[in-house]
């Protein structure tokens, strides 16, 4: 293939960061933003931690035509968008409308927006429920809000396999530039911390009940008893990498390789297919497992899924054979937003040369992993391997490169 | 609510809470017939915003009164001629 796929852009709206700085100089630090639940009153649920965003002000952002018809998550969607947009230095104004696409990953749709209307709906009647709802509640919400506030009209769509989408809607947007797409707006952000998310995510049996915000999230560990979930998630700009280099665009780094497979049937006997997802990946990036320099892990912590990886991740790359994080320890699990906030990380791993801490997790020896704890670790990085799985049998693994011919400073000429 | 006047000031707090206001576009402004489509709104904002028109005057109008009305002119003058109607 001989289209080489960029990175140009960065949004960031996480639990421990509004904004790509703020997020990355908490992650590299090993600062949290899992807490109390505040968005509802989760006193009476047997889990009441989350990753919720901090300091987000929607009319500050945003025209206020926008505020009655948006979610929550599509509010910091749009933000995102408008910051990777501003990252990567395009005007889409300037731009034709058919270059320009859309592909976000969804877990839930704007879950809080749906419930306040199913309540008007039964409380007060049909002529109570928004017009909006038409469309805010719905998986693909994000896309068309972003497609519509920038006027991008060319291919686009939506990806929905949980935590996986979040590389597969990249991987997506990487197939659109292929066929000659200019820009595609990328990534997801998700969150349903509402309710009606709430009591849909602990039927899911994967939440943590631990109400300490250090222990309740701690994959790898020997007791580790679920997750935390968060909101937020990134967005990114890819360009085809000749159309980035004539306009003089920075580049973050390169989507160099991606490989999805599916898990067999449950009792099936046969074995998870997360190590071929990450095979696949490696060969489409025309890597060895030594080229890789950190892999950021899925990260379930339920113990049969963190064996299910920490085997996945031996088999390719040996024992201890490669360095492993997943800072979503501090940001809780963001579904569809998870796998795009790492590969932010990712290349700002590489960019920095440090790989940033999985916080609060003491590993068990068991799982064989290099797992970076406690403190950032320097490390010189080429290329990173970032896993993500979606309930129900979705395995995705994507290999991020550092830039060529990057004209920022400090980089390396390859 | 029978025997009420709909008047552009209930229209401009109505349009308001319904879909928002432009940035770009004076609400408070001399509104009466400039096209919905230049204040910025679009045919679901009208849908959502006929609604809460129903919704507080206790009237019908169907989806076609509503997007036919092109201005705030034209849809202050059928949501009170409803109003007469219904009183």
């Amino acid at each position: 293939m001989s289209v080489r796929t960029v990175v140009t852009g960065i949004g960031v709206t996480a639990p421990n960061g509004l904004g790509t700085d703020d997020y990355w100089t908490a992650t590299r630090e090993g600062v949290g933003g899992i807490g109390e639940i505040t968005r509802f009153d989760a006193s009476g649920y047997p889990s009441r931690l989350a990753g919720e965003v901090p300091g987000f002000v929607a009319k500050e952002y945003l025209p206020n035509r926008l505020i009655p018809q948006t979610d929550h998550m599509t509010r910091l969607a749009l933000v995102a968008a408008d910051w990777a947009l501003a990252d990567a230095d395009v005007r889409p104004q300037e731009w034709s409308e058919f270059d320009m696409g859309v592909v976000t990953a969804s877990s839930s749709g704007g879950f809080e927006f749906g419930q306040g209307e199913l309540q008007n709906l039964w409380a007060k009647g049909g002529q109570y429920v928004s017009a909006y709802q038409s469309f805010a509640w719905f998986y693909a919400v994000n896309t068309g809000q972003i497609s519509i506030r920038n006027g991008m009209r060319g291919p686009s769509g939506v990806v929905v396999s949980d935590q996986a989408g979040g590389l597969d809607a990249v991987a997506q947007a990487r197939r659109l530039i292929r066929k000659g797409s200019r820009l595609i707006v990328t990534g997801g952000v998700d969150g349903s911390i509402c309710p009606w998310g709430w009591v849909a995510q602990l039927a899911g049996g994967r939440l943590s009940t631990d109400d300490r915000p250090d222990r309740a999230y701690r994959p790898f560990a020997p007791d580790a008893a679920g997750h935390v979930p968060g909101e937020g998630g990134a967005l990114l700009v890819l360009e085809d990498a000749d159309v980035a280099r004539e306009r003089g665009a920075h580049v973050h780094g390169e989507i160099a390789g991606y490989g999805a497979t599916f898990d067999p049937r449950p009792g099936s006997g046969r074995p998870p297919a997360l190590e071929r997802a990450i095979r696949v990946a490696l060969a489409d990036a025309g890597c060895e497992p030594g080229d890789i320099g950190v892999v950021f892990a899925d990260a379930a912590a339920v113990p049969e899924l963190d064996r299910q990886e920490a085997d996945a991740i031996g088999a390719v790359f040996g024992p201890r054979g490669v360095p492993v994080t997943a800072p979503k320890t501090m940001t809780g699990r963001l579904y569809s937003g998870a796998a795009s906030l790492d590969l932010v990380a990712a290349l700002l791993s590489i960019r920095d040369g440090v790989i940033p801490p999985t916080t609060n997790v003491t590993p068990d020896p068991a799982y064989g992993l290099d797992l970076v704890v406690d403190a950032p670790r320097p490390a010189a990085i080429e290329s990173a391997l970032v896993i993500a799985r979606g309930e129900g049998g979705f395995n995705s693994a994507m290999v991020v490169r550092r830039p060529r011919n990057n004209r920022a400073e400090g980089s390396q000429e390859r | 609510m029978t025997g009420a006047q709909f008047t552009l000031n209930d229209l401009r707090r109505i349009l308001r809470e319904a879909a928002g206001a432009d940035e770009d576009v004076d609400l408070d402004g001399d509104i009466a017939d400039v096209t919905f489509e230049d204040l910025g709104y679009d045919s679901l904002a009208l849908l959502e915003t006929g609604s809460r028109i129903e919704r507080e005057y206790g009237l019908e109008l169907d989806d076609d009164t509503i997007t036919d009305a092109e201005t705030p002119g034209a849809l202050l003058k059928v949501v009170n001629e409803r109003l007469v109607t219904a009183a």
